[in-house]
């Protein structure tokens, strides 16, 4: 048998290893992605791809500042013809309860000295500005109007095909089925056809899958699949609606730039599976919920519904960290946010993979933070 | 009726076979990248108008018969229905 090499070998095509891929293959650094199907075909391309800068801790925003740095031009930077649909319709956090709205006071502050332009809204504001949300009940909202909607398929396929044109090599329909260490340090991986490949550095960015992989070289990842619903209407006239995620019952919707409403709603007792089947249960609660905020929708039909694997982790934040096998880089664990960090995720990843300083400061994304029992709290987590 | 329509192969989101064509020759020669990129079979035939085109396009450039193919995936509803209809205590 042949052996191949490279640089860096990437594991899994989401939006972070293919983001990855591209930042490394435009640094001049020989790298081959795998995937086991298309690229997104994970969390990434099944992801509602709500972008915001609100979160509650520094770290996270730092980087989802960098985030919403990049979406506005990302599209002519990769300048792949394919159109990534970004719009900046805002998005929201809906109170109902005094105890969620201090805590919404308390994320914008500190939002709002990291300079980003997040404001609290009464409920009368709301009414006054989105005449069409029927908001009973609700007693305060956080809204940035820079945060907004990306197409989660054609943002990873285009990092994917920019990453070819720099030269990466990406190979889709390609499962690895195991990495390949000796004496503590990464060798490679073999691929379910059999090719082997070695590379000194391997970025594990399998979302949920990585926890299988990694267990393949001894190291034990706490990232677990969590099914979540999503579904999507035909076109209606374009309003703008921004993303609305109400913090009664965890429902949400937006719409989409080519006027189709996305809806989703969490349920805490969706199954641990990666497995997208879907569920009936899912459309009764959602369309309930959704149509009593927004009833002008009352009329419209739903095309399509699919699920998706959250990645998620005990504290429901990213572990972006070497592992205890050398040159064994894992980034996974994004729980329900992680699509929107496909850009500060590649970038962290691309400079720890060629000995750089990372933009922002990854210790709270360090994976011995479990065993510490040091939780990384954020409290605007999804 | 134009020529221009006709070429029409996707009609729930007007796409053209010369747009088709162009991606499987730029290496994307499977239908579910085809729908991620150009959203044929997103719209809401869910691909029961384009699908059956866009597979013997992959075929006829990768030489693999329609059938080794992978169809994509059909998603529910099946047909589209009334969000209202969905809710509880619809009237
Ligand atoms: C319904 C839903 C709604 C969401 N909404 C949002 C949102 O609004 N905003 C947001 O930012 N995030 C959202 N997310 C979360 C987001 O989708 C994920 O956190 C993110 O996509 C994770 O990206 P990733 O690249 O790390 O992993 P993934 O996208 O899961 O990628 C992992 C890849 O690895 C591949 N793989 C697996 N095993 C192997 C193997 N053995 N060999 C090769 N490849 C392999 C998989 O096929 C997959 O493509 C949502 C997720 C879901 C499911
Ligand atoms: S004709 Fe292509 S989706 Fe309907």
């Amino acid at each position: 048998m042949t052996i191949k090499t490279a640089d860096v070998i990437v594991v899994g095509g989401g939006v972070h290893g293919a983001s990855t891929t591209y930042e490394l293959a435009k640094a001049g650094v020989k790298v081959v992605l795998f995937e086991k199907e298309y690229l997104g075909s994970g969390g990434s391309g099944r992801s509602a791809a709500g972008l915001r800068q609100h979160f509650g801790t520094e770290t996270n925003l730092h980087m989802a500042k960098y985030n919403l740095q990049v979406f506005p031009t990302l599209e002519e930077e990769l300048d792949t013809g394919m159109s990534l649909e970004f719009t900046q319709w805002g998005y929201m956090w809906v109170a109902y309860a005094d105890s969620v709205l201090a805590q919404l006071q308390k994320n914008v502050d500190l939002q709002k000295s990291l300079d980003i332009p997040s404001v609290m809204m009464a409920p009368d504001e709301v009414k006054a500005r989105w005449p069409y949300l029927c908001m009973d009940g609700i007693i305060g909202v956080a809204f940035c109007g820079d945060d907004g909607h990306i197409n989660p398929q054609t943002l990873t396929l285009s990092y994917g095909h920019a990453a070819r044109r720099f030269g990466a090599t990406v190979k889709t329909y390609c499962p690895v089925v195991k990495l390949l260490a000796e004496n503590g340090k990464i060798k490679g991986v073999v691929t379910e056809d059999g090719e082997e490949w070695h590379a000194p550095k391997v970025l594990l960015s399998s979302g949920p899958w990585s926890t299988p992989l990694a267990a393949t070289v001894g190291v034990d990842l706490p990232v677990y699949p969590e099914r979540h619903n999503l579904l999507i209407t035909e076109p209606v006239e374009v309003f703008d609606c921004p993303m609305v995620l109400c913090l009664d019952d965890g429902a949400y919707f937006k719409q989409c730039p080519n006027g189709t409403f996305m809806f989703g709603r969490d349920d805490q007792d969706e199954p641990h599976t990666t497995e997208t089947t879907n569920s009936a249960k899912f459309l009764e609660g959602v369309t309930t919920s959704v149509l009593k905020r927004i009833p002008a929708l009352s009329g419209i039909r739903v095309v399509r519904q699919w699920s998706g694997p959250y990645d998620n982790t005990p504290d429901h934040n990213a572990i972006i960290d070497w592992t205890p096998v050398e040159g064994l880089l894992v980034n996974c664990g994004w729980s329900g946010h992680g699509l929107q960090f496909g850009p500060s995720g590649g970038r962290v990843c691309k400079e720890l993979l060629m000995g750089e300083k990372p933009f922002v400061d990854l210790y709270r994304f360090r994976l011995s933070r479990f065993a510490e029992n040091d939780l990384f709290f954020e409290p605007a987590f999804i | 009726m134009t020529d221009k329509k006709a070429n029409v192969i996707c009609r729930c989101e007007e796409i053209e076979i010369d747009e088709i064509r162009k991606w499987i020759d730029a290496g994307y020669t499977n239908f579910e990248e085809l729908k991620r990129i150009l959203r044929v079979g997103m719209g809401p035939c869910q691909g029961r108008g384009c699908r059956d085109i866009i597979l013997r396009e992959i075929s006829k450039s990768t030489g693999k018969p329609v059938a080794e193919l992978l169809p994509g995936v059909i998603r529910p509803p099946v047909k589209p229905v009334k969000a209202k209809l969905l809710a509880e205590d619809n009237e």
